[in-house]
């Protein structure tokens, strides 16, 4: 009892996070649902309707969320393949491999949800905004990231390959939003501003926060599944892998 | 140091002077892709001149990705990549200098050859000039970014394709400034703000970008 | 609550198509993606456990056959 320090350097490794992310997967999910309940009852039945955008403006409270994801998860990403490049940590690889098709789909899911929000709004499917087109280039850099690290077959060499692209990415991405939004400014495409409605409510605020945490939690529940899957997959021919699968074994196979 | 960067230029430069049907095919390749835009969308000389920046620098972009695969699987193959790996000297200065030649027959030519192209699109000899600066001053950036592309898909399998798809979205801002600086050109803003964005990026480029690619190259080797 | 009706809910405002577009794909995405994952790993369990077996009885018959060739001869 005295000795309650915890040694973190010893989940970094595979063998002790895998039953760990196992019990920590279920909190997670329970944690997304509750925040996803709660954003969605303020966000659907609470929050009033918006003066200038009708109840159009709802579709805000998945939006946002899947936006602020899409690029947070790239940091995430890239401060995982740091961390690996760095210290040569397994684990670190497996996370950035597992955080990616995350990443995708909530930059597809942004586009997705901001197009639908587009037509009622400006009315057009696409417009060339700023902020739209570095999801869209986002997106593609999520794209590159999963197309090279799938290439590769050894696995330490795809780690450090996507850790490299992941770095010079996020170094970029500011870059490229810069260029973007200066681009946007020349050629005016359009005037309405999405974030800039002046009075955002605070029921609205809180709706889209709670929604967001949701996404978050779910981004975290399904990392560490695929995670898992990725270290059985990759670990296979070690004993800790055989162990855990005969553990898994005991309950169906009776002797 | 510099001695070293200018051996591997000029090393390079000789075996590019034996392969000069690579060059002149990439340059083919950028007069055809631009030549296929009035085909495709129209003569008029209004819609030709407002679409002539960005039309010759993406097909600049394309032009320059063809010889992007080539940058370091042929040292690859017969080992002197290894050799050079070994070398006491800074992996990323070597790198500079391969860089430093494969811009010398990729982009300088395209830089050279695109006012040409431009009459066809009725670009006047204001933006013409414009043009030619742009892709002298923004090419470069474009040999170091492909250079890490080039090294992260070396000896994998698909390796062009891929190259296209993890470099193009990061060739962006380069295409943004300096078809930009065409643009402002041609709609009588001035480009200053554009050559000197463009200028950045090609020093950040090319400066930064070997470092990377020597992290890249030594993944790749291992 | 803000709403009336449960159809005035629906309608969205005439924009019912675009908030319940948005609202159905993202539920939908959510839930495949956990789905395949689970998929995917019963998969990969399951394989993994076919190859440990297969290794576990070719070393079992590599044993026995051990054991037999000196009584034989």
């Amino acid at each position: 009892m005295s000795n309650k320090q915890i040694n973190w350097f010893k989940f970094a490794s595979p063998q002790a996070f895998y039953p760990l992310a196992g019990r920590m997967i279920p909190w997670f999910w329970g944690l997304a649902a509750v925040f996803g309940i709660a954003g969605l009852y303020i966000g659907f039945l609470v929050a009033p309707t918006d003066a200038q955008q009708g109840e159009g403006y709802r579709i805000i409270f998945l939006h946002v969320p899947a936006s602020w994801m899409s690029m947070f998860i790239y940091l995430v990403m890239a401060f995982w393949a740091g961390l690996g490049l760095a210290f040569n940590f397994r684990l670190s690889g497996m996370m950035a491999s597992a955080l990616a098709p995350t990443g995708a789909l909530f930059a597809f899911l942004s586009l997705w949800t901001g197009a639908l929000w587009g037509k009622p709004m400006w009315g057009a499917w696409w417009v060339w905004d700023a902020r739209l087109t570095s999801e869209l280039i986002l997106l593609f850099l999520y794209v590159g990231f999963i197309a090279l690290q799938s290439a590769i077959d050894d696995p330490r060499r795809a780690d450090k390959a996507g850790a490299i692209l992941a770095l010079v990415g996020v170094v970029n991405v500011p870059i490229i939003y810069f260029s973007v939004k200066w681009w946007n400014t020349l050629h005016q495409g359009s005037s309405v501003s999405l974030t800039k409605s002046p009075s955002m409510a605070m029921t609205m605020l809180w709706g889209m926060l709670l929604c967001a945490l949701a996404c978050w939690m779910y981004a975290i529940a399904v990392a560490l599944m695929r995670v898992r899957t990725i270290m059985l997959e990759r670990e296979r021919h070690t004993d800790w892998v055989r162990a855990e699968l005969r553990e898994l074994c005991e309950p169906a196979g009776g002797e | 140091m510099l001695k070293l960067v200018h051996a591997i230029i000029s090393r390079d430069l000789r075996l590019a002077m034996r392969r000069r049907a690579d060059i002149v095919s990439a340059l083919f390749f950028f007069i055809i892709v631009v030549s296929l835009f009035p085909l495709g969308v129209g003569p008029e000389p209004e819609l030709l001149r407002k679409l002539a920046p960005g039309v010759l620098w993406v097909a600049a972009l394309l032009a320059t990705m063809l010889s992007l695969p080539r940058l370091f699987a042929d040292d690859h193959r017969d080992g002197t990549l290894e050799q050079l790996a070994l070398a006491p000297q800074p992996l990323g200065l070597i790198v500079l200098g391969k860089v430093v030649a494969h811009w010398l027959v990729s982009g300088l030519p395209l830089a050279l050859l695109a006012p040409v192209l431009g009459l066809q699109f009725d670009l006047s000899s204001d933006a013409l000039w414009v043009l030619s600066s742009t892709l002298l001053i923004g090419t470069p950036a474009l040999s170091g970014i492909g250079a890490i592309g080039a090294a992260l898909t070396l000896g994998v399998r698909g390796g062009g394709v891929l190259l296209s798809l993890l470099v193009l979205p990061l060739y962006i801002p380069v295409l943004i400034f300096g078809a930009g600086a065409v643009d402002a050109t041609v709609t009588g803003l001035g480009a200053q703000a554009h050559l000197s964005l463009l200028g950045a990026l090609t020093l950040g480029g090319v400066f930064f970008a070997p470092w990377p690619t020597a992290a890249a190259l030594r993944i790749a080797l291992d | 609550m803000y709403w009336n009706s449960f159809s005035e809910f629906l309608a969205m405002g005439s924009h019912g198509l675009y908030v319940w577009g948005s609202v159905g794909v993202m539920t939908v995405a959510m839930i495949l993606e956990p789905v395949l994952l689970i998929k995917g790993q019963k998969e990969l369990i399951s394989r993994l456990k076919r190859q440990f077996r297969a290794e576990r009885s070719e070393q079992r018959v590599g044993r026995n056959a051990d054991r037999a060739t000196p009584s034989q001869g």
